[in-house]
């Protein structure tokens, strides 16, 4: 079922890593030196927006409090992703052992695995993956003989809402709440889970920091580019042979990926899912590195064949469904950009009023609340912007606009 | 309703750290997976008892239920099927097993059979896009999903 014919083969998450050599090099170096060599890899959050880990462990290990807490971010929703499905399944120890290595780097005691609905099915693996940590004292009271590290983590399921992917609406889904964003500040490290310093990851960034810890900072920056440091997971599907997950170093173009999954007739590719940005054949050249194409790993592909508006419309209701209604750009920016959808699918859209959604695209961007809110109109903007000759204007009188 | 405790936080208690139970809000969405995993659906009763035994507002609990699109106000059928339908599902004909499946059950998306048996629901990305068109029946995730396998899926559920 969750089986990929793809050969799990990488620079960093899945090279070759001897099982617990990074927690048993972490509790040698310290707490300190943990998350100094993370802060020195210039490691960055593998969830989309890049924040570098090492600052956020750095933040929570400086709180001077004693309850606080490791969350793990398994609430994959972007449309066209599925590497954390693979994590989950074929490496949860690594994932685990990354969980157990921020946990002692911050001082957390406790730690959640916060699972979308959709992977239910994998709930008993991955709780019988704990037990058995907890037998070999990788979980409880002093883990390995280290005097005074307690950890332990439990598994909590999500509902089916995309907005938990964010880490504050991931919060107070934890605490019992309708998945809302907070503002920002406060942040997580200090004001998180139940008010306590939290530290919110992906699954992505827990098993690529154990191999950072196993095999040094030096390493992982000889990976990637020099602003993007390592490798990423990608998720790739769509129109092409190959489809499934690999992973790639930072730099790696989009021509590149599309020979590597044998695309052909290739128009366009969505990379970083529904809230990323839709990179004409034109601009095939770009790189995946959060310098240029900055994603979360979903990389979809089109041919040729394909109608970009409908793709656009595709996302749009996607988010019109998924939007939290909270905020008022989210919440009424969405059906307009639908609306316009429609009529340009119509022909009855003028490039007037284009113009006045646009500008309203850009209103969403700046005063939306969350990340969803903030880039929902990117796929929109971008195929309307490099899909000109998909979508003709009406030409009618201002006056009478649509 | 059993006490579970699904949620459980660190306390300081005689100068020793122990683990204990959460009794408080975070615990609602523990609580209503497991109602919603016994019954298939959380009623107005089960609202009213739940708010009750956290100590908050019945109409907090109503909010969150509907908010979260695996939660709901009313039964649905023994067997849910999901079909995914974000754009790489779409590309890879979704649609199609859409209809086959309203085609063999006699019912659109979003309804239940009369029999009580199945429900039929389109929903966003589960993470199956590699293996698209994918479909989630219950928990369980199914890919390449064939109108072959359409039939057979079905067959084994009845």
């Amino acid at each position: 079922m969750t089986n990929n014919k793809t050969q799990r083969k990488g620079p960093v998450v899945f090279s070759d890593i001897e099982s617990l050599s990074g927690l048993k090099k972490a509790l040698e170096l310290g707490s300190d030196k943990v998350v100094d060599i993370i802060k020195e890899s210039k490691f960055r959050g593998r969830g989309g927006a890049g924040f570098p880990t090492g600052l956020k462990w750095g933040l929570a290990a400086a709180e001077n409090e004693q309850e606080k807490y490791v969350v793990c971010n398994a609430d994959e929703g972007e449309p066209g992703t599925f590497k954390d499905r693979v994590l989950l399944t074929e490496y949860p120890k690594l994932l685990f052992e990354g969980m157990i290595i921020a946990a002692f780097a911050i001082g957390a005691e406790k730690g959640y695995l916060y699972l979308r609905a959709e992977y239910k099915s994998f709930l008993a693996e991955l709780e019988n993956e704990l037990a058995q940590m907890r037998k070999d004292n990788l979980l409880g009271n002093n883990i390995l003989g280290k005097e005074g590290f307690n950890f332990d983590i439990e598994i909590l399921l999500g509902a089916g809402a995309y907005i938990c992917g964010e880490e504050t609406a991931l919060i107070e889904s934890m605490e019992g709440n309708r998945g809302e964003p907070r503002n920002r500040p406060p942040f997580p490290v200090n004001t998180g889970f139940n008010g306590h310093p939290t530290i919110v990851n992906n699954v992505e960034t827990f098993a690529a920091a154990v191999h950072i810890i196993s095999k040094g900072a030096e390493w992982f920056k000889s990976i990637g580019t020099k602003d993007s440091t390592g490798s990423k997971l990608l998720s790739i599907s769509g129109d092409c042979l190959k489809p499934g997950v690999y992973e790639v170093p930072f730099g790696t173009s989009i021509k590149e990926i599309l020979k590597m999954v044998e695309a052909k007739d290739t128009k366009a590719v969505q990379v970083g899912g529904a809230s990323g940005t839709c990179v004409p054949k034109k601009q095939f050249n770009r790189l995946i590195a959060y310098e240029d194409l900055s994603t979360g790993g979903s990389v979809i592909i089109f041919s040729n064949k394909r109608n970009m508006l409908e793709v656009a419309k595709n996302f749009l209701e996607f988010f019109e469904e998924e939007s939290c209604g909270q905020c008022t750009p989210c919440r009424e920016g969405l059906p307009v950009l639908l609306e316009a959808v429609d009529a340009l699918e119509r022909g009855q859209c003028s490039k007037e009023y284009l113009k006045d959604v646009v500008n309203l695209t850009e209103t969403m961007q700046i005063a939306a609340k969350c990340g969803l809110g903030q880039s929902c109109p990117n796929a929109f903007v971008s195929i309307i912007n490099n899909f000109k000759e998909e979508y003709s204007l009406a030409k009618i009188n201002k006056k009478e606009k649509r | 309703m059993g006490k579970i405790c699904a949620v459980s936080k660190t306390i300081v208690k005689e100068g020793k750290r122990i683990t204990v139970c959460d009794e408080t809000r975070a615990r609602l969405l523990p609580v209503l997976h497991e109602v919603q995993g016994k019954k298939g659906y959380i009623s107005d009763t089960d609202m009213q008892n739940i708010a009750n035994e956290l100590g908050i507002h019945p109409v907090e609990v109503y909010s969150v239920v509907t908010f979260y699109s695996f939660f709901n106000l009313e039964k649905k059928g023994r067997h849910i099927i999901r079909i995914s339908n974000c754009i790489s599902n779409i590309m890879a004909g979704s649609k199609n097993v859409q209809r086959e499946f309203e085609k063999a059950l006699g019912i659109k998306s979003g309804q239940t059979t009369e029999d009580g048996k199945f429900t039929l629901e389109a929903i966003s990305c589960i993470g199956m896009c590699d293996q698209a068109p994918a479909i989630m029946v219950d928990d369980k995730l199914i890919g390449k999903v064939t109108s072959k396998k359409v039939k057979k899926i079905l067959e084994e559920l009845s």
